[in-house]
C-alpha cells in the first residue's frame, strides 16, 4: 500500500494532507452531530440565545416524548417503525434473491437476447426512477394493490443500480470454479446456491446497502400507495411529527425521531463498507 | 468488461439439429428458438427480475409516453390531445420554463462541483495509509445516505430567517449583517441553499466507485511510471491514476448527473411546495404538482417524458465522451 507519510523526517504535505481530510471530515459530520445534540436537549435549552452546540442538561426526555405522547394518538410511533422495518426487511431480501438469480445468467451463461437485456439495465441506470411515478402508480391503482405491503415492495425489487453491480462483480470472476461444479453433475441451480451465492457476498452486501438506504429513506411509496395511517412509514412520520415547513413547536421530539431514522443506515453501512469497496471496484461502465 | 465465453451450451447447432430445408430467414429463427429452447434454465432464472423489470419500468415508460399525448384525469379515461401538452409546456407554461431554468442552474453547479469533490476527496483518502480511510470514508459518505426528511430538522434550524437561525446568528455576529436574513424565503438566496444541501450529500455512491478504483490501481503501474520519470503526485495522477479508473469515472458521471437532475426531496422540505414565487420550483416538482396535486396525468407525463429524454440525452452524451478507449 502506497502512503502518504514516508520516512522518518517530517512530511509536511502529509500533515497537510490529513488536516484538510480532518477539517472538511467535521464540517461534513456537524449537522449529524448537532441533531444528536438536539435530541437530547431539553426544552429550556432548545430556544436558548445564543444558541449552542452541545447541551448542558442532556436528557432522553424527547425519545419518551416520541414514544409515549405520540402513542396516544390515532397510530403509535413503534407501528410507523414496525412498517419502516417490514418493508424495508422485504425489499433488501427479495431484492437480493431477485437480482442474484438474475445476474448468474446474465454475467456467466451465453443465451439468446442478453447482450439486449444488459444494454436495458444500462439504460436504466441513465434516468431517475422518479419519472416513473405516474404510470407506476397506475399500475398498482389498477391492478387494486392499492392499500397492500405488497404495493411498496413490488417496484422496488428490480433496481438497475443493485444488478448491474451484481453483474459486473460475477462477470469478473473465474470461470473454473463454476466448470468444475458443472463437471461433478451439479444443476444449475444447485450452483447458483452453493458456489456462485458465497462468491457474490461483497455483491449482495452492497445490494443491501444500497437498496436498504433507498428503501428506508423513501417517503414516497407509503405516501402514494397507501391511504391507511396504520400502513405509513417512518418518512411519513417524521413529516407528520414536524408540522410541515416552518413549524417548529416540537423541535426536540423532531430531533429524536430523525435521529432513530438515521442511524441504521449508517450502522448498515459500518456493516458492509469493505465489501462494498470490494464491489464497487468493478463497477466500471464501458461503451 | 468483456465476457468470457461461458462453458455451457456449446454455441454451434449440431449438424442433425440443423432444419433440413425452408428458407434462410424460417431456419434462423427455428435455430434462435432450439437455443432458446437450450437456454431455458437461464431464462427461468432470469424470469422474476424480467418481469418486474418490465412492469415497473419498462411498461412505465412506453405508458408515460403514450398518455403523454392524451388528457388524463383519472376518473375519466384519456382522450387523445395530439401534441397539445407538449406545446403548451414549452409555449405556454411559464412556470415550467422557470422550473427548467432552476433545475439547471442547479445541475451546472452541484454537478460538476460534487462530481470534482467526490473525485477529489476519494483520491486523497487514497493516498493515506488503510487503517486511518475508513473513517474520513464515513464522515464524507454518511451525509448522502442521510434522509432528506430527517435532515430537515438541522436545516430548517441552520437556515432559520430570525435570529436564532444558526447562521444568520453567527453572521451579524462577524459584523456581515445587520439583521437576519430570510435564507429560505428570499428568492435570492433559495436555489443557494438547495445547491450547499445537496453539495453536502453529494459524496455517495460515485465516492465509494471513485474510492475503490483507486485502492485498486495496480502497484506496478506507479513504478513503471518512476522509472519513465514521474516525479510529482499531480503527474502520477493524470497520467497513471485518471486511465486506470476510467470506467469509474463514467460510472460515478452517470450517477452524478442522474443525482444532479431529480433534485426535488431537499427543495420541498425546505421551502415548501409550491416554493416562494416557485423560486425553488424544479422539474420534479412540477411533475408532482400536476400528477398528484391536481391530477393531470397527462399534462404530468409529458413533463415525465421531458425529464427522461433530458438525463438519457445527457448520459449518452457523457457516454460518447468519456466512454471511448
Amino acid at each position: 500500500m502506497r502512503t502518504g507519510v514516508t520516512g522518518r523526517r517530517i512530511d509536511w504535505g502529509g500533515l497537510l494532507l490529513y488536516l484538510v481530510l480532518t477539517v472538511l471530515g467535521l464540517f461534513m459530520l456537524a449537522p449529524l452531530v448537532y441533531m444528536a445534540s438536539t435530541a437530547v436537549k431539553p426544552v429550556s435549552e432548545l430556544f436558548l440565545f445564543p444558541p449552542r452546540f452541545f447541551p448542558i442538561n442532556p436528557t432522553l426526555i424527547n425519545y419518551r416524548d416520541l414514544f409515549f405522547i405520540t402513542g396516544t394518538t390515532f397510530v403509535p410511533f413503534s407501528r410507523y417503525i414496525f412498517n419502516s422495518v417490514f418493508i424495508t426487511s422485504a425489499i433488501v431480501l427479495l431484492g437480493i434473491v431477485v437480482s442474484m438469480m438474475a445476474s448468474y445468467p446474465l454475467a456467466k451463461h451465453q443465451m439468446p437476447f442478453k447482450s439486449t437485456i444488459f444494454s436495458l439495465i444500462v439504460t436504466a441506470l441513465m434516468f431517475s426512477p422518479a419519472v416513473l411515478q405516474i404510470p407506476q402508480y397506475l399500475i398498482i391503482s389498477k391492478t387494486g394493490l392499492m392499500n397492500t405491503y405488497w404495493a411498496m415492495i413490488l417496484p422496488s425489487l428490480a433496481a438497475p443500480v443493485g444488478i448491474f453491480l451484481m453483474i459486473q462483480f460475477l462477470k469478473q470472476l473465474p470461470d473454473s470454479l463454476l466448470e468444475s461444479a458443472r463437471i461433478e453433475g451439479a444443476s444449475e441451480w444447485k450452483i447458483l446456491w452453493a458456489v456462485v451465492l458465497p462468491l457474490l457476498k461483497p455483491a449482495i452486501s452492497t445490494l443491501a446497502l444500497f437498496s436498504f438506504v433507498q428503501a428506508w429513506n423513501d417517503p414516497y411509496a407509503s405516501i402514494m400507495y397507501t391511504t391507511m395511517e396504520q400502513m405509513k412509514t417512518l418518512p411519513f412520520a417524521i413529516t407528520s411529527i414536524s408540522g410541515g415547513a416552518g413549524v417548529i413547536a416540537r423541535v426536540g421530539t423532531f430531533a429524536a425521531a430523525s435521529f432513530l431514522m438515521i442511524v441504521p443506515t449508517i450502522a448498515v453501512f459500518v456493516l458492509t463498507q469493505r465489501m462494498v469497496l470490494q464491489t464497487m471496484a468493478h463497477s466500471g461502465l464501458k461503451e | 468488461m468483456a465476457t468470457n465465453p461461458a462453458a455451457i451450451a456449446a454455441e454451434e447447432v449440431p449438424a442433425a439439429d440443423r432444419p433440413p430445408s425452408g428458407t434462410l430467414l424460417a431456419g434462423r429463427w427455428r435455430r434462435l428458438w432450439t437455443e432458446m429452447k437450450r437456454s431455458r434454465i437461464s431464462y427461468l432464472l432470469l424470469a422474476p427480475f424480467l418481469i418486474l423489470f418490465t412492469v415497473f419500468t419498462i411498461v412505465p415508460i412506453v405508458t408515460s409516453v403514450a398518455l403523454s399525448f392524451t388528457y388524463y384525469n383519472i376518473v375519466e379515461s384519456p382522450s387523445f390531445v395530439g401534441l397539445s401538452n407538449y406545446r403548451l409546456l414549452f409555449v405556454d407554461d411559464d412556470i415550467f420554463l422557470k422550473a427548467i431554468g432552476v433545475t439547471f442552474t442547479f445541475a451546472m453547479v452541484t454537478g460538476p462541483a460534487g462530481y470534482l469533490m467526490s473525485f477529489l476527496l476519494a483520491w486523497l483518502i487514497s493516498q493515506i495509509p488503510q487503517r486511518f480511510r475508513f473513517f474520513y470514508t464515513l464522515c464524507f459518505y454518511t451525509p448522502s445516505i442521510t434522509s432528506a426528511v430527517a435532515m430537515s430538522v438541522v436545516w430548517l434550524y441552520f437556515f432559520a430567517g430570525d435570529r436564532k437561525g444558526l447562521l444568520n446568528h453567527f453572521l451579524i455576529k462577524l459584523g456581515v449583517l445587520n439583521e437576519p436574513y430570510l435564507f429560505l424565503q428570499n428568492v435570492d438566496s433559495i436555489v443557494p441553499v438547495i445547491i450547499f444541501v445537496s453539495l453536502w450529500m453529494s459524496m455517495g455512491i460515485g465516492f465509494l466507485a471513485f474510492l475503490a478504483g483507486l485502492q485498486n490501481v495496480p502497484e506496478q503501474l506507479y513504478e513503471a511510471g518512476r522509472i519513465d520519470g514521474i516525479r510529482f503526485r499531480w503527474q502520477e495522477l493524470w497520467y497513471i491514476t485518471l486511465p486506470s479508473v476510467k470506467p469509474q469515472l463514467l460510472f460515478g458521471a452517470v450517477m452524478q448527473v442522474v443525482f444532479s437532475l431529480q433534485v426535488f426531496d431537499v427543495s420541498t422540505q425546505l421551502v415548501g411546495l409550491p416554493s416562494p414565487l416557485y423560486a425553488g420550483h424544479t422539474i420534479l416538482s412540477h411533475l408532482h404538482d400536476y400528477a398528484f396535486i391536481r391530477f393531470e396525468m397527462g399534462y404530468a407525463s409529458a413533463i415525465a417524458v421531458v425529464l427522461f429524454l433530458i438525463m438519457l440525452g445527457l448520459n449518452r452524451f457523457i457516454f460518447n465522451l468519456l466512454g471511448r478507449d
